[in-house]
């Protein structure tokens, strides 16, 4: 009974990747992966050489770096300030409503981003303008400078507290003792949280850690397509994945899109493999 | 309890003004919006609107209701959202179960072949190839097929079967129960909660794909409401910018023909109902995913 399952897999998952080749080939429409002609690292090296490439690289890179910087504490801050919360119901209703967002669409999102920060009497906008902060209402989805910082505070916005609940269920597993001894000692909650919680929190940590490492060059596809509507942004918004769809899906260039993917592929296994590696020597290891 | 410091007490203030800081700029945004969707539209565009309605009105959901676009988009993913949950959970439930079961050979082999392709894929490129090589374009099964069998919730799956008295299966298959029916009629009914968990990830995530719509399927008949949603929005950015540098083109004067609705407080509307369906479920199944999503990140 698990044959056509398998079967399944072999047709939606291993095709495809058989289909990766045409990153060597120049792809025909009419001839598919089979007889369309084979011209080596062309694609590559057009890719490479292309001015795209550094600007795709270094947004992938700051991106997700930018991302890891603070999407990765967030929820361990958050799961802390939860387990500080002595009033049940309080600690209920703010995990809830944190984890509202999480269940919302990109669309949805975006949405919410393009309203308030809308020059159009946009709630940002009418803060700013009551606080005399400025005088006029600022485009912020058309200003370079400002899109990593709202594409980080949006991811940060949407996912803290569904992250949030794994740290919550590794610190509910800490011994209660460990804090009452510490009590008696003389620390401070403070002082528990640095000496107790962090630590015994740790291997969940690393794991998470390590997973994010590995998937360092997905800086992000769904909410750039999203917030990054206007081309002005193009410059700071592009990543690999992008590129990729804009490519291949709006210019149809699918041999040379299909490289620029196989390329990020390759070097995102690597990645995976070495923090897999530094994770072992960690103690914990993946597979 | 243990005695609170002047340093714990300030530290503990310090948190809860935090958190109600977080629960507002949660909420705010939600609640702007759905506050929009309720105003005239124009009113809405005099600004000024925050926390409650100033001129209250049903007109924008009005309008949203009868634009048989909106509403066509919504049964599309009504549709998807079910059909594809029911089949997913099925089928994926199908594969783990038999890749639980010791008797399997090569069990191990199975495994392996599908955890592969967890981590490499062929990609957004050749991935849209084949599919459109088989003729899935346009067609709802696009929504539904390519998704069908999720790895990720098959180890989860499985995991929990695994965990099961293996005597359960036994005594059913005794009985004269073939694996299907032990499946069905025992297996899954014990399994409540993962179940629910998984179907719950499923569902959302069909409710809320708008991409692959956006890439495989042009037919206005098939189009999910997610996918309507950022065809609508990106018209109306569209729209916002062109205001803002000062050109008026033709979309004004189409609103000008509606007048209290806006663009605006339609897409706001719009966003409501392409929302309300997923808030309304997840309060419900929270203490459900939040075991399962234990599973999924400690077990494996």
């Amino acid at each position: 009974m698990v044959v056509p399952a398998l079967i399944f897999i072999l047709i939606f998952s291993y095709l495809p990747m058989y289909g990766v080749l045409m990153a060597f080939q120049d792809y025909q429409l009419f001839g598919g992966f089979f007889s369309s002609p084979w011209v080596g690292l062309k694609h590559f090296e057009a890719f490479f050489n292309s001015p795209d490439f550094w600007t795709v690289m270094r947004n992938t890179i700051v991106i997700s770096l930018l991302k890891l910087l603070f999407g990765f504490p967030a929820p361990i801050l958050l799961a802390l300030m939860l387990n500080e919360v002595r009033q049940m119901m309080f600690k209920r209703i703010i995990q809830t409503v944190s984890y509202l967002p999480h269940f919302l669409s990109w669309v949805i999102v975006g949405g919410f981003v393009g309203s308030m920060l809308s020059t159009d009497n946009g709630s940002v906008n009418m803060l700013l303008m009551s606080l005399n902060l400025t005088t006029e209402p600022i485009s912020f989805l058309s200003v370079p400078e400002y899109f990593w910082g709202i594409l980080v505070a949006t991811g940060v916005w949407k996912e803290i507290g569904f992250a949030a609940i794994v740290y919550l269920a590794a610190i509910a597993g800490i011994d209660p003792h460990l804090y009452e001894a510490a009590s008696i000692d003389g620390a401070s909650r403070f002082k528990q949280i640095q000496l107790i919680t962090l630590p015994c929190i740790r291997p969940v940590i690393i794991i998470f850690m390590i997973l994010a490492v590995g998937n360092i060059l997905n800086a992000g596809f769904e909410d750039i397509l999203i917030l990054a509507t206007n081309p002005i942004l193009r410059d700071v918004s592009d990543v690999i994945d992008t590129y990729v769809y804009r490519m291949g899906i709006l210019n149809s260039r699918f041999s040379y899109a299909a490289a620029a993917g196989l390329f990020k592929a390759v070097i995102s296994v690597s990645l995976l493999a070495i923090a897999n590696k530094a994770a072992r020597k960690m103690g914990s290891s993946l597979w | 309890m243990m005695k609170l410091t002047r340093g714990d007490k300030m530290l503990q203030v310090l948190i809860y003004i935090l958190l109600l800081l977080l629960g507002f700029v949660t909420l705010y945004p939600f609640w702007n919006s759905l506050v929009i969707s309720f105003n005239t539209g124009a009113d809405t565009a005099f600004g000024g609107i925050t926390f409650w309605p100033r001129s209250p009105t049903l007109d924008n959901y009005e309008v949203v209701f009868h634009d048989s676009r909106i509403g066509q988009a919504f049964l599309v993913s009504v549709l998807r959202t079910v059909v594809g949950t029911v089949l997913s959970v099925l089928f994926t439930a199908i594969l783990a179960y038999g890749l639980s079961r010791q008797e399997l050979m090569g069990r191990k082999y199975y495994m392996v072949f599908c955890v592969i392709t967890m981590y490499f894929s062929g990609g957004l490129i050749p991935t849209f190839l084949l599919l459109r090589e088989f003729g899935m374009m346009d067609t709802f099964w696009v929504l539904v097929i390519p998704g069908l069998i999720s790895v990720y919730n098959m180890i989860i799956f499985r995991t929990f079967f695994l965990g099961l008295p293996a005597g359960l299966a036994e005594s059913a298959r005794i009985d004269g129960c073939n694996h299907i029916g032990v499946l069905l009629r025992i297996v899954l009914p014990i399994s409540g909660p993962v179940v629910a968990t998984l179907a719950l990830f499923t569902a959302v995530w069909h409710w809320n794909d708008w991409f692959s719509a956006s890439i495989y399927i042009n037919d206005p008949k098939l189009i999910p409401i997610q996918t309507l949603l950022k065809q609508i929005l990106n018209s109306n950015i569209v729209t916002d910018q062109l205001q803002s540098i000062g050109m008026n083109a033709a979309a004004q004067d189409r609103q000008a023909m509606m007048k209290s609705v806006t663009t605006k407080s339609l897409i706001m509307a719009t966003t409501m109902v392409a929302t309300l369906p997923i808030i309304m479920v997840y309060p419900f199944l929270q203490k459900y995913f939040v075991k399962g999503v234990l599973i999924g990140s400690l077990k494996e």
